[in-house]
């Protein structure tokens, strides 16, 4: 085992000496091509393309977890309230669900005699993202005096209350109106409609790719900036030592809610789209499992690592939607045994993250700073911390 | 300080820039600290000794917001800062270091001291999503600021972009030293500065203490228990046992004090 290791790193080592200096760059560049060129390339009937869009869905919001969770360090186990209420913005400000309102913004063609409130579909993302802010950093308030799994446990059963919110909103009323669908959900959400490209339909999903990928792009640029700046260190300073940080000025309350409010609203904004995309809300959704999976995207991939984090959660999806329901589903019955691959979907699932996490524990592509501090930092200089009553004094010095 | 001219008084050189008054602190019924005074002159060195658990760390704790005082008053530049929390007070001016040490581990010895510039930087969110040119001046500003601190407190160059849990325990301490320095303070607490460090590296952390006040024009409040450097380099001294003042004054005043003797060496029968 540690023989192939070390054969694979050398292996590592010369490839990396072979590549050019900018090849991180062209590879994102060509990454980035071959997703512009995906659905040209696949039929957009098969389940592929959609597939796509869901595992790309799927990167935001791993992208928005990794900056409250690989970024500030606070484990949040209910991301799922921003998928929820990203969902749910969408939800009320895009189709007839409030049937006695009347307000249209900037829609197009017969939405805009409909009743209900009918918002342009980018002035929804962008007020689902604000929302689901806000909501970040409510729910990030009772969490701050916490530490580790304490955020833990309070964040997860915030995803609860969002839940059950989810489902007893058909008895909650404002104005007579009925908050959510519950199980039922919020169907007749509006198409939308973007200028230059028309009506979004089911029947052509392209549309719905490249909004998605444009997403993902400005989500990848805002959370790079963000890592690279003054903001991006005092995360990491927090998550490194608090007492340390907020005595070198670094306003706890403040950053820790931001991160909260960002990471939030890449959920929300990425919820809304799944909402539109799926044309149906429904609080059967908003599952904690939802909130486990996107967590494991991000550790799979490298807590912290924004590629990383890209490559967990493509990779994740993928088995999830289309490796196993769609290509590898009648191996079994096809070696004559009784059952789909389908029945054992979450048990491949977990065996594939314990597989890597015996591997590969830092994840996939991990971070920076967590790659230095796995390898180069152990056994290069062991720090002789001195025993804390360790004192150069004699005590009788005082008196001489 | 404000512009009028210092009062004049006839113990200290200048007069306070921070003054406790009365400061206590309780944990549950335990008290820590009881109401202690102490009265840091501008642009001296106060040295702040006592036995283990007299409460000196804190003491230090209170005066920079980590913790509350359960009663007194702590004034900081004209300011009462009692109340204020530790990133309001590190900017207006006063920062600290570690009795074990506590940088950044996962950050380079630069990023260390970046981060210690974090209050006098302005750039948020919008600002670092967009990187405006200012924005962009500000971050190469403060890095060259950073490197030039580093080199200040006798870094090589090649140790600073080095994981600071990689440096060895010295030059940990003086990142630490440095990344204090890089919020500009006006006061600098000091907490053990020579703890685990051979003779040798303490008059040489003795001497560069002097160098940064007068470099600096500092105020140097630091706890110490290695008498040497206490004795060499303090312009005041004040004793805590028990949590409790029970001298202050003059190095020599201090060598003297007969409660700081028994302190020390325990009460002769």
């Amino acid at each position: 085992m540690n023989e192939l290791r070390a054969q694979l790193h050398e292996w590592r080592v010369a490839i990396e000496r072979t590549l050019p200096p900018w090849w991180p760059r062209a590879l994102a560049v060509l990454l980035i091509a071959f997703g512009l060129l995906l659905p040209q390339i696949f039929s957009t009937t098969s389940n592929f393309v959609n597939t796509e869009i869901l595992a790309l869905t799927y990167v935001m919001f791993a992208l928005g977890l990794n900056v409250v969770v690989g970024f500030a360090g606070l484990l949040d186990l209910g991301y799922v309230a921003f998928f929820a209420l990203g969902s749910y913005a969408f939800g009320w400000l895009g189709s007839g669900w409030f049937f006695k309102a009347h307000v249209h913004v900037l829609v197009h063609g017969p939405t805009g005699t409909l009743p209900g409130i009918h918002l342009n579909f980018v002035l929804i993302l962008i007020c689902a993202g604000i929302f689901t802010a806000f909501a970040g950093a409510i729910i990030g308030v009772p969490t701050l005096r916490l530490r580790g799994d304490y955020i833990a446990i309070v964040t997860l059963a915030f995803g609860e209350i969002i839940r059950v919110f989810a489902l007893q909103g058909p008895s909650l009323k404002i104005f007579g109106m009925p908050v959510t669908g519950g199980e039922l959900g919020i169907s007749g959400t509006d198409p939308p409609y973007l200028p230059g490209v028309g009506q979004f339909s089911q029947l052509d999903i392209r549309p719905w790719y490249y909004t998605i990928f444009v997403l993902v792009l400005i989500t990848l640029f805002v959370t790079i900036r963000v890592r690279d700046s003054r903001l991006g260190r005092a995360w990491i300073a927090l998550r490194e030592d608090e007492v340390a940080a907020v005595s070198m000025g670094i306003p706890l309350v403040r950053t820790k809610l931001l991160a909260y409010a960002l990471g939030a609203a890449f959920g929300g904004i990425a919820g809304a789209f799944l909402g539109a995309y799926t044309t149906l809300i429904d609080a059967g959704e908003f599952q904690f499992g939802f909130s486990i999976f996107v967590l494991a995207m991000v550790i799979l991939g490298g807590l912290g690592s924004v590629w990383g984090v890209v490559v967990g959660a493509l990779l994740l999806s993928n088995i999830n939607y289309y490796l196993i329901p769609d290509v590898l589903n009648p191996i079994p019955g096809d070696l004559g045994l009784n059952f789909n691959l389908t029945d054992l979907q979450v048990s491949i699932f977990g065996f594939l993250l314990v597989l890597v996490m015996v591997l590969r524990p830092q994840g996939l592509i991990p971070e920076r700073r967590r790659k230095l501090e796995l390898t180069r930092g152990i056994g290069e200089t062991e720090l002789d911390e001195p025993a804390a009553s360790w004192v150069s004094v004699e005590p009788g010095e005082v008196v001489q | 300080m404000t512009a009028e001219a210092p009062a004049p008084t006839q113990t200290s050189p200048g007069s306070p820039i921070l003054s406790a008054e009365e400061v206590t602190k309780e944990f549950g019924g335990l008290v820590a600290v009881n109401r202690v005074s102490v009265d840091v002159p501008l642009g001296s060195i106060v040295s702040i000794i006592g036995p283990n658990g007299a409460g000196k760390t804190t003491f230090f704790n209170m005066l920079t917001g980590l913790y509350k005082s359960t009663s007194g008053r702590i004034v900081f530049s004209g300011r009462d800062i009692t109340h204020d929390r530790p990133d309001v007070i590190t900017k207006l001016g006063v920062a600290r270091t570690f009795q074990n040490i506590r940088l950044f581990g996962a950050m380079t010895a630069l990023e260390n001291v970046i981060v210690g510039r974090h209050c006098r930087m302005r750039a948020g969110l919008f600002g670092s999503i967009v990187r405006a040119p200012w924005v962009r001046a500000e971050e190469r500003a403060v890095q060259e600021r950073a490197a030039e601190t580093l080199s200040y407190v006798g870094l090589r160059s090649r140790q600073f972009g080095q994981l600071s849990s990689n440096l060895s325990y010295g030059d940990q301490r003086r990142v630490e030293i440095a990344r204090a320095l890089a919020s500009d303070p006006k006061l600098l607490l000091l907490d053990e500065p020579t703890a685990g460090m051979n003779p040798h590296e303490s008059a040489a952390l003795t001497d560069f203490m002097r160098k940064l006040r007068n470099d600096l024009q500092l105020t140097i409040l630091l706890i110490e228990h290695d008498m040497k450097v206490v004795m060499g380099v303090s312009e005041r001294i004040t004793v805590l046992d028990h949590g409790e003042k029970i001298a202050e004054g003059s190095p020599g005043e201090v060598r003297e004090d007969q409660r700081v003797i028994e302190a020390y060496l325990g009460k002769q029968s």
